[in-house]
């Protein structure tokens, strides 16, 4: 019998994986300077393996003849799992390096937590990815103190980064109920118990950047949420309408 | 019995014959080093028998998950090995164990150095997300001066980040702990 709640997680996870390496992919041949160019370049070639690996998986659980690439080329909007935050436009070089310090951060501690799930299979996926997550968490975290404490104009884009982005965190601990069915087999992790861990990070870098703590004292901030049920900002649909153009034009070519 | 033993005899072979195949398979993105100076070569299984061929599979592991090169090594493994006759090949990929610098040769550190990349570290130290970590000293290929500098943690390719020496001002790549 399939289990349609891990096929979901592992979708869920993979979504995650491509859509934001594809937004950093959009960075390549842009960047502010040529090392920085190849960085987010590295950061975007992971995410994209990190998602293969995710979609080789779903495509075996799934059947039916489903490929790692018809999962990631021909599924459409509203079966897209990711968190909106990955879907959301990259905005300045700011937006860019504090969506990923955001993301890498909630993926360094998730990943820490599945490469003891009961799952072997996610466990070895997410044991392999955390390497390069830590590298990615790393440098995000480097360039959010850099701008934030840096010219009066980088502050200042990183403060409306800050203000643009803040709301589209809380739904990377919002449980569905595909999260909740798996973990209580081990095999997914509650995303509710990441948050204290995200915080904390987040607080600490902010800190050293200089930049003025996002968080409501009694947790009381709006956020926008969706994104893992199928419910997805417009530019989800533009993302898609490039990455998938190809393979719905000529169904099927290789090269 | 003697047949079972003249069988075993012959797997033993051909896994040998199999592994120096393997050793002259080079990484696309760095041509000095082998497959198994990588250490990215897990396992050789051998079935079958003389009369009937062999059939092999070969399980690799990636250095990084998004390491573009994979397809193209299975790819030269698997001609290596139709070159000398097998046909019968199963190439496999596994995840687990993780990949780690530590498994790469000792003859392969030193191919690196001699082309011109700074081999990895044995003790992986910083590979923490701190930020701004003071760095273990790497030590420049062209002039063995310690005196460098990480210029970025990312660099050609996905294993290597890319430094400058201080003193004889050559930028050059280094094979990062992982």
């Amino acid at each position: 019998m399939k289990n349609q709640s891990l096929i979901d997680y592992t979708l869920h996870l993979a979504d995650n994986a491509l859509i934001i390496g594809h937004r950093n992919s959009e960075w390549c041949g842009h960047g502010p300077i040529l090392e920085q160019d190849i960085a987010i370049s590295n950061i975007a070639l992971d995410l994209i393996g990190q998602a293969r690996n995710l979609y080789q998986y779903a495509a075996e659980l799934k059947g039916d003849h489903a490929t790692e690439d018809s999962l990631a080329y021909l599924r459409d909007g509203w079966d897209f799992k990711n968190l909106l935050i990955t879907e959301l436009p990259n905005g300045d070089w700011a937006q860019t390096i504090l969506r990923q310090f955001f993301f890498s951060t909630y993926q360094y501690f998730l990943y820490q937590q599945l490469q003891h799930s009961k799952d072997e299979r996610l466990a070895a996926i997410a044991a392999k990815a955390l390497k390069e997550v830590t590298y990615h968490l790393r440098w995000s975290s480097e360039w959010v103190i850099r701008l934030g404490d840096g010219t009066d104009e980088s502050k200042q884009r990183m403060e409306k980064a800050v203000e643009e982005l803040y709301a589209f965190t809380g739904e990377m601990f919002l449980p569905t109920d595909y999260e909740k069915e798996l973990a209580t087999n081990g095999i997914s992790v509650g995303p509710e118990s990441l948050k204290e861990k995200w915080t904390d990070k987040v607080r600490s870098v902010f800190e050293e950047a200089t930049l003025a703590s996002p968080f409501k004292e009694n947790n009381s901030a709006w956020m926008q949420s969706g994104g893992k049920e199928g419910k997805h900002t417009e530019h989800l649909g533009f993302v898609l309408a490039e990455m998938q153009f190809l393979q719905r034009a000529y169904p099927g070519a290789e090269w | 019995m003697n047949s079972t033993i003249h069988i075993s005899e012959q797997k033993e072979q051909v896994e040998k014959q199999v592994w120096e195949i393997l050793g002259e398979v080079t990484d696309p993105e760095v041509p000095v080093l082998t497959v198994l100076d990588l250490g990215i070569v897990r396992e050789v299984k051998i079935n079958g028998n003389a009369l009937h061929g062999w059939s092999l599979e070969i399980v690799i592991t990636p250095t990084y998950t998004g390491c573009p090169a994979m397809d193209m090594i299975s790819m030269n493994i698997r001609f290596a090995l139709l070159q000398e006759g097998f046909t019968n090949i199963k190439i496999t990929q596994t995840l687990s164990p993780v990949w780690t610098t530590d498994w790469m040769s000792e003859s392969g550190k030193k191919k690196l150095k001699v082309y011109g990349i700074a081999p990895p570290h044995y003790s992986q130290a910083v590979c923490t997300p701190d930020a701004f970590q003071q760095e273990e000293a790497i030590q420049c290929p062209r002039c063995d001066s310690f005196n460098t500098r990480l210029v970025s943690q990312f660099g050609s390719t996905a294993c290597k980040a890319l430094y400058q020496c201080v003193d004889c001002k050559e930028p050059f790549d280094y094979f990062k702990c992982h």
